[in-house]
């Protein structure tokens, strides 16, 4: 669209929109949780000190909060991505399919990211 | 590239308001886009109380009533008012779909919103410029291409080939699909579009074509086809109930095939 008038950019999302721009927002949960992996490398490289500050900092209610939201980015990437096979073998595009395959996308990162903080819990870890 | 805000001079303002007549019982509200390319002013909502007993079910009835009843400059296009022609593609309550085939009463909040299909340059009210868009139809070459002598009588095909073109020849080029696609909207300009791609996508897969490979050749480009993310936006509004993004699947798996 160049130069006149653009018409307006009105849409109600569907399912299958939010789960697809959500997976652009799980690459990037994917790329900060990388860069995190590798602060924390490089603190334990630094020693006992950086170390318990990194930690520190990752395990305060904000950081973990944090944690907690890229668990599920990670997830929901995995699972996004399984579908996406599916997908590229050109299965599973009927809109009720789709439609249903989205809902399942969603359900299986919050139930997965539940159980995996659970088990942290549950061993004691935090 | 989109812009996800207007620039100035398409921002829409508020606009007039038409009351429904005197006496009406049951009155239904329509917001409606309007812009009128010969004066200055910003695009604007206009409202519409409309006597809806006094019109047809469909919001193409609606659109004839209030221009033949209430404000004759309001400009939008039609035909053939029973989803065959694809002329009265707009977006209605924040969806794209046909206004002959969308009924009044199936529309979502008080208000029905009507614009123009999304992201396009507005000829006038709710008629968008679809030249780029036909001229990304015309490029995939829809039509025959064969290289064999032509039969005396006609190309022919099994009935099972025939049957592969289900689901594509129905295709009416409204443009529903291709202007609900966020990937359209962000590369409109190098992204051929789900109505094209699926166009291109019966000629590829019709067997009596023969020049499929020219044909792979030419969408084997980063933005041609790849644009495609399986938004699925194109198969949730087809008012035909096609599947734009299957075919576009379908013809990645035909550039991989034939690469393994």
């Amino acid at each position: 669209m160049t130069g006149g008038i653009g018409s307006p950019l009105l849409w109600r999302w569907h399912i299958t929109m939010a789960t697809s721009i959500f997976h652009r927002v799980s690459i990037f949960g994917l790329y900060l949780s990388a860069l995190l992996l590798a602060g924390w490398l490089l603190s334990l490289a630094g020693g006992p000190g950086s170390y318990a500050v990194y930690t520190g900092v990752l395990g305060s209610p904000l950081g973990l909060l944090v944690l907690f939201g890229l668990t599920f980015t990670l997830f929901f990437n995995l699972a996004y991505n399984v579908r996406q096979a599916f997908w590229d073998m050109g299965k599973g595009f009927k809109l009720a399919q789709a439609n249903a395959g989205s809902v399942a996308i969603i359900a299986f990162a919050a139930a997965t990211t539940l159980a995996f903080w659970a088990v942290l819990f549950i061993l004691g870890v935090l | 590239m989109v812009q996800l805000a207007l620039p100035k001079n398409s921002r829409v303002q508020k606009g007039r308001h038409h009351p429904a007549p005197a006496g009406a019982k049951n009155v239904k509200t329509f917001r409606i886009y309007r812009y009128d390319p010969e004066g200055n002013e910003n695009p604007r909502w206009d409202t519409y109380d409309v006597d809806v007993d006094a019109c047809g079910p469909m919001v193409l009835d609606v659109l004839i009533h209030i221009k033949n009843e209430v404000d004759p400059t309001l400009a939008f296009r039609r035909s053939c008012r029973e989803g065959v022609c694809g002329s009265c593609a707009m977006n209605i309550g924040g969806r794209n779909t046909l206004a002959c085939t969308h009924g009044h009463d199936e529309t979502h909040g008080s208000a029905c919103q009507i614009s123009p299909l999304p992201h396009m340059p507005v000829v006038k009210d709710l008629i968008p410029d679809l030249t780029m868009f036909y001229a990304q139809y015309a490029s995939v070459e829809p039509w025959l291409h064969t290289e064999t002598p032509e039969p005396q009588k006609e190309w022919r095909q099994t009935p099972e080939d025939r049957e592969k073109l289900d689901g594509l020849y129905e295709c009416i080029l409204c443009a529903c699909c291709s202007t609900s696609c966020p990937s359209y909207w962000w590369n409109g300009d190098k992204y051929l579009g789900p109505a094209a791609l699926l166009h291109a996508y019966r000629w590829l897969i019709d067997s009596r074509d023969e020049a499929t490979g020219e044909r792979l050749d030419d969408l084997e480009d980063p933005f041609k086809l790849y644009r495609c993310h399986t938004i699925m936006n194109c198969a949730q509004v087809c008012p035909k109930g096609l599947n734009p993004a299957k075919a576009i699947a379908e013809i990645k798996k035909m550039l991989v095939d034939r690469v393994v």
